[in-house]
């Protein structure tokens, strides 16, 4: 059922309108679990279409299997994925830093609000991101530590690559998925891939762990798909990789696969001179989980992170 | 008048943009007068290069006092400008997002950790900022409450309004909150344009900074003495929202008082002329903040009001 989270009037001739698509059991059920898959808040992050589609198709080939409510918002930012844009493109504002809002605040203040005002409720919400359009990732959920006692139990169903707990900046405090964490609502980031574009098999590979939790949480009496256990991450076992120059960066080796200490993961030239201008290292050794796809890079850039330690 | 290099930020293929500060007398470092972080602030470019002006006269008629050093820097962002992007760089980030900045990570990052080191070295920080709306202002101090704001000095710039702003976990990464957290004085000076070169606005904001720096003892400079600022805090400001989205017809500016229930805009119908809705005054008050461009979104903030101030 399509239903209408906000709109809003536009000057000329349209209305601004965020949907999601509310899926309900067939039979009636007492008090039904409910789990929300939220994307699309940055506009230029497609890898969560897939799964909102997805997610809903396997639904409609067995509908007598769902056993709790399904909501399906495939785009929070309407207007950034109309323009390829991260951002809100009239006031290239991060959507993603207007959390919680207020109902009664500005257009942006209650943009958010109501989009939290209708998440609320559920059982679990999964905020659905993908990389941006310079680098390329790994399925995996993201935890700020200050959550992740409560929310490690659904991460583990995942079916992602790793589970990466991190600190929460202060200025992730106005994040949705810190919203809602904070007004009771368990909420996981799941980040994947790269932006303007779509993985199909990590896309399979979450929506996998998405009916692997509704079979945890009571809501999908069909077949449950076979899953991994993710591996664990926190910020002391992850190298990261910069560009100490501005050149452009070619990778040697394969996204998703292991580097020893020592070995060189790319190469940094100069295509003006024909010149190399260095090589890029590994210091240690592990999983290249995230590997830079935009070859120009300035000095600092993110070319690459290693996840290192007993995984 | 020496002109000294703060940052270098080094592109592929574009120069290096290199941030300079504009240096007035010697010895301690008192202030520093940081320009645009955004590349459509061109009233701010425009001041901050008039300010440049007007110090080197200043300096030659030897009114800098002895052992104390002011330093200009008139953008952090000429990437930015040249390209009219707001932003800056690839990644489309707001510069003023980004501090205190650091020297090992994102481009963005070391740019602004670059800066902040240097600035951190004067007492007093004045940045000429500007709001993300599109709209005018009366001008005024701003600044964020963090316990150390120091509103006693907000008013010897002489200006109408010092705001004190409650910080909203974004506010954490601005430097008006990072200077103050390194116990240092930090002022925003927002005047009324933005996008257009104003020469009022201009002569009205480079006397608000001569008017400070001769009180805070650092040049001696006759000037009028402007106003004994009326504080406000930003929560006591009366929001005046669109009701209809449509063209936007003001019938008062800013600075105008109005009384309650008198119209202060027309919102039309964008293809048959009709009036939408006439805005009203919710309050007796002075107009702090007018929307300011033809076109204006339902809920978007029309106007904020100074609640029963009288003129």
């Amino acid at each position: 059922m399509k239903e209408t989270v906000f709109e809003y009037e536009l000057p000329v001739g349209e209305k601004l309108r965020i949907y999601r698509n509310r899926i309900m059991p067939c039979s009636e059920i007492n008090s039904p679990g409910r789990i929300s898959i939220v994307s699309g808040t940055h506009g230029d992050e497609l890898e969560g279409q897939y799964i909102c589609y997805e997610v809903a198709r396997r639904i409609a080939l067995e509908p007598e299997n769902l056993m709790g409510i399904v909501d399906i918002y495939p785009a929070l930012n309407p207007f950034g994925i109309d323009m390829a844009s991260k951002n809100n493109p009239l006031f290239n504002l991060d959507m993603n830093r207007t959390f919680p809002g207020s109902a009664d605040g500005n257009l942006i203040e209650r943009v958010a609000s109501g989009v939290v005002e209708s998440i609320l409720g559920s059982d679990l919400c999964l905020d659905i991101h993908a990389s941006d359009i310079f680098v390329r990732e790994i399925p995996q959920v993201r935890l700020s530590e200050e959550f992740a006692a409560n929310l490690i139990q659904f991460a583990k169903l995942t079916n992602a690559d790793m589970i990466w707990t991190n600190a929460t900046a202060t200025v992730h405090e106005s994040t949705l998925a810190h919203s809602l964490n904070v007004l009771g609502v368990p909420t996981m980031v799941i980040e994947m891939g790269q932006g303007h574009q779509i993985n199909k098999p990590y896309g399979d590979q979450i929506v996998d762990g998405i009916f692997n939790i509704m079979c945890e949480l009571g809501m999908w009496v069909g077949t449950r798909p076979r899953t991994q256990l993710p591996a664990m991450s926190s910020d002391g076992s992850v190298e990261f990789i910069r560009s100490e120059k501005a050149g452009i960066f070619i990778p040697l080796k394969e996204h998703n696969h292991f580097v020893k200490a020592g070995e060189v993961i790319g190469e940094l030239l100069d295509p003006f001179a024909g010149e190399k201008i260095m090589d890029i290292v590994s210091a240690s050794s592990g999983l290249l989980f995230t590997q830079r796809i935009y070859p120009v890079v300035s000095e600092g850039d993110l070319l690459a992170r290693i996840l290192t330690g007993a995984f | 008048m020496q002109i000294v290099d703060l940052y270098d930020f080094k592109s592929t293929y574009r120069e290096d943009m290199a941030v300079k500060g504009y240096v007035f007398g010697s010895g301690e470092k008192t202030a520093c007068i940081i320009g645009p972080s955004r590349g459509n602030e061109y009233q701010q470019l425009y001041i901050c290069s008039q300010l440049v002006k007007k110090l080197t006269e200043l300096e030659k008629g030897g009114v800098i006092a002895t052992d104390k050093q002011i330093m200009v820097i008139p953008s952090v962002n000429f990437y930015g400008f040249n390209l009219a992007k707001d932003f800056f760089g690839v990644k489309n980030l707001d510069i003023n997002a980004y501090f205190p900045g650091n020297n090992y990570g994102e481009p963005i990052s070391r740019l602004t950790g670059g800066l902040f080191e240097k600035i951190k070295e004067y007492t007093y920080a004045i940045q000429f900022t500007s709001f993300y709306e599109r709209a005018e202002c009366v001008p005024h101090v701003r600044m964020t409450e963090t316990g150390y704001q120091n509103v006693s000095l907000a008013n010897l710039f002489g200006l109408p309004y010092v705001v004190v702003k409650k910080p909203v976990p974004t506010d954490t990464a601005t430097l008006n909150y990072n200077m103050q957290t390194e116990e240092n004085c930090a002022f925003n000076i927002y005047t009324k344009a933005k996008e257009q070169l104003d020469d009022a606005c201009t002569k009205n904001a480079i006397s608000a900074v001569l008017r400070f720096l001769t009180r805070m003892g650092i040049i001696k400079y006759e000037c009028h003495s402007g106003y004994i600022s009326h504080v406000l805090k930003e929560e006591d400001l009366t929001d005046v929202y669109a009701g209809r989205a449509g063209l936007f017809k003001p019938v008062v500016k800013c600075g105008e008082y109005v009384r309650y229930g008198e119209k202060m805009a027309e919102i039309l119908d964008t293809f048959d002329g009709s009036v939408r809705e006439e805005i009203a005054a919710s309050t007796d008050g002075i107009v702090f903040f007018a929307h300011n461009t033809p076109l204006i979104n339902q809920y978007e903030t029309a106007f904020r009001m100074v609640h029963r101030l009288h003129e």
